[in-house]
């Protein structure tokens, strides 16, 4: 045990002494909290428009003001012919045009049918639907006004609730996503470059005739890291809840916990990549280009995991941070406590526990 | 340009020396762009939905056989409370609940006038905007079904209909795999470009052997040129690679002419191999320029525009992603290889990365110091 102590000290000091690298393992998630706390959001907003109204009279104005006015569109220029439409399309200054034929409003009121024409710009499709989705319904409402007088049978009023997160902000859906995202990739990379950089420069050698068992040897790696990622997990908790405005509803030390067991996984996976290469860079190149990607898509915050395709589904399962991004959901924006989240508890000690044997067996003695 | 020539050999043996790095760089692009665009998919259809039928009518039983009917939703619970309802969105199990409350086929008969309640799992804003859209088209739909069946003189429309004729163009089919895959392609090209770049000035100084090219009477510019040089070649490897992928698996052909597309990866992959050779330039361990990269990378990724809408961002965030290269990346390869973009509707994006390039490679230049 006290030699164990003397190696974690060791494996301190080299990190401690290396400000620069400190300094960007503090700032760094701080920093990314922010920003996507901030800027990320699913919603689609003050999309560049533009309208064609051949029609000029009263109902085409009135509609256009209230889609001027609504959040979702920003009208650009207002086209007098379709001719130059094609080309704001190509470079891209444009998602959707709105066409008003002429006679607009006498065709409402003497034939009581009128047309519109929508155009959106669909190499986007998910913007396409949604701005879409968006001018029907201010549509609907312009001619819910318009008849106010009429009685209309039937009538179903759907009265919607947006449960957790009434406002649709992007933080309580992105804050957990990137927590995710940016401890598991900076624990990974921290570990995975450890062993093997002892393996490079030599000094491994001398660790492995040392009379020391080869799991101390990892453990004590892996600490000072987990200390660090520790901390970055309590500094992102105050950032999301004092700047972001995102209050935990959960408790404090169950999310605490849970993060302690993500972190552990991670820093495992890590040292598992770190005894299967045998360069700096190999390891770093597999813990980034290889997982960057990957555990944004498969963490279940960006794009439902439901719609994958059924091997797919089965993939995610081994993606840790899929497991975390739940947890973490469940705990401060739901409010969940224990009882809720001990599947997914268990698969992540299940995949650590899984990781450090492997890592284990296949961490050679001699070299 | 011999001293070049020979940078060039020796930075090339170095390369392909090492089978590991070199399958790494190659074939995890490949891999991955052959099965993310599988995964990043956000054609809503299968939205869970927990029911909470009070009236337990033919009316109620109806609706709710409408909904279910449409495609776009899953049903997964009928339950006796909301309460009950609500715990299946706690447990992930359900993103949407629509309940029917007690006599609603009685009041909706006698008093024309029904409410519906819908509560939405917000956390995803887009499933839960997207979800509510449908169903309250859903809702509409079979209201006016109802207020024709049961007004049979319904010959005359009292009441003044807008159509909306829409139309998708580029993509009429909404094929998200269109959208998906060249983004894709752009952030591997990016990832592989950056990383190498960043990782090699600074391997060198862990290694001591830049002490020796120091000594050595090689220019700041050839020495940066010789690493530059064959990470463009391998960059733009990998790009080709990735259009075969694009085209193989998933039949996209850019509708552009590749020429274009081409001429703004060059230019590209000039400006990121530059940034990645500036922070090498910084550095003193590998481990720092891969924590520098990552931090900036992260941010180039997830502010592109590929994942969530640059336009629906606040100012500041706007202002950022001028500065973020992928984003200019990711709008050529859509513009190019979706709507048919020429040269002149890419100009002012070929343009800013050009700037960039010289920025970034005067920069790398002038911080690599042949003294240590």
């Amino acid at each position: 045990m006290k030699q164990f102590l003397t190696f974690v000290r060791k494996e301190f000091l080299h990190v401690l002494r290396d400000k620069k690298t400190l300094f960007i393992l503090f700032g760094m998630p701080i920093v990314q909290i922010l920003i996507f706390g901030f800027a990320l959001t699913n919603e689609v907003k003050n999309s560049q428009i533009v309208v064609v109204d051949y029609a000029k009279d009263m109902a085409s104005q009135e509609i256009i003001t209230k889609i001027e006015a609504s959040r979702y569109f920003e009208i650009t220029k207002s086209l007098a012919g379709s001719k130059e439409l094609e080309a704001a399309f190509r470079t891209g200054e444009i998602k959707m045009a709105i066409i008003f034929p002429e006679g607009f409003n006498n065709q409402l009121l003497h034939q009581n049918k009128a047309q519109i024409q929508v155009i959106a710009d669909a190499s986007d499709p998910n913007n396409a639907t949604t701005l879409t989705n968006y001018v029907s319904s201010i549509i609907s409402d312009y001619q819910a006004q318009m008849n106010e007088n009429v009685p209309v049978p039937y009538q179903i009023k759907p009265e919607v609730k947006m449960l957790y997160n009434p406002q649709l902000k992007g933080a309580p859906n992105f804050v957990p996503g990137v927590m995710a995202l940016v401890l598991m990739l900076v624990c990974v990379m921290m570990t995975a470059i450890s062993i093997v950089k002892e393996k490079e420069t030599g000094t491994m050698e001398i660790l492995l005739v040392s009379p020391f068992k080869p799991l101390m040897v990892i453990l004590s790696k892996a600490v000072p890291y987990l200390l660090l990622s520790m901390i970055n997990v309590i500094s992102i908790l105050l950032l999301s809840v004092f700047v972001l405005d995102l209050p935990i509803a959960g408790n404090i030390f169950l999310l605490f916990a849970e993060s302690t067991l993500f972190i552990i996984t991670c820093l495992t996976l890590g040292i598992f990549i770190s005894v299967k290469t045998d360069s700096q860079q190999t390891a770093m190149l597999i813990s980034l280009l290889g997982m960057l990607l990957p555990t944004l898509l498969f963490s279940g915050f960006m794009f439902p995991i439901e719609n994958m395709p059924v091997p797919l589904q089965w993939f995610s399962n081994i993606v840790p941070s899929k497991w975390y991004y739940i947890i973490v959901k469940g705990i401060i924006i739901k409010g969940l406590g224990f009882s809720f989240v001990w599947k997914e508890t268990l698969i992540l000690f299940g995949i650590t526990v899984f990781l450090l044997i492997i890592s284990l067996k296949s961490f050679k003695i001699r070299l | 340009m011999r001293i070049i020539k020979f940078l060039l050999v020796k930075e090339f043996k170095q390369i392909f020396r090492n089978r590991a790095i070199l399958a790494v760089i190659m074939v995890m692009p490949v891999m991955q762009l052959i099965i993310l665009p599988l995964a990043a998919n956000y054609e809503i259809k299968n939205i869970n939905l927990a029911v909470v039928d009070n009236d337990r009518s033919d009316y109620s039983r109806d609706l709710t056989n409408k909904v279910v009917a449409s495609g776009y939703f899953k049903l997964r619970s009928y339950n006796d409370s909301y309460k009950q309802a609500f715990t299946q969105v706690e447990e992930d199990r359900a993103d949407l609940i629509l309940e029917i409350p007690h006599g609603f086929e009685q009041d909706l008969i006698r008093e024309n006038h029904q409410q519906l309640f819908i509560g939405v799992n917000a956390i995803n804003g887009t499933k839960a905007g997207l979800g509510a859209g449908y169903i309250a088209d859903i809702i509409r739909d079979y209201n006016s079904n109802l207020s024709l069946k049961n007004n049979p003189k319904g010959s005359f429309n009292p009441i003044p209909q807008i159509e909306i004729a829409s139309s998708n163009w580029y993509n009429p089919h909404l094929n998200y795999r269109l959208y998906m895959v060249p983004g894709i392609l752009a952030i591997l090209v990016t990832l592989v470009g950056g990383f190498l770049s960043a990782l090699n000035i600074v391997k060198e100084k862990e290694a001591g052997t830049i002490e020796q090219i120091n000594v050595s009477p090689v220019k700041k510019y050839h020495f940066i040129l010789g690493k530059l040089i064959p990470f463009w070649i391998l960059g733009n490897v990998v790009f080709t690679l990735g259009l075969l992928v694009g085209w193989l698996f998933y039949g996209i052909i850019p509708l552009g002419n590749l020429l274009v597309l081409y001429a703004f990866v060059c230019v590209y992959l000039l400006a990121i191999l530059g940034f990645g050779l500036l922070i090498s330039t910084i550095c003193e361990t590998q481990q720092q320029a891969m924590l520098i990269m990552f931090f900036f990378v992260m941010i180039f990724v997830l502010m592109g525009g590929l994942f969530t809408p640059i336009d629906s961002m606040p100012d500041w965030a706007k202002t950022v992603s001028k500065f973020n290269p992928i984003s200019y990346f990711i709008d050529v390869m859509r513009m190019v290889i979706i709507k048919g973009s020429g040269f002149r509707d890419i100009s002012k994006h070929i343009l800013i990365i050009i700037g960039f390039a010289i920025v970034l490679n005067l920069a790398a230049i002038l911080n690599y110091r042949k003294t240590s």
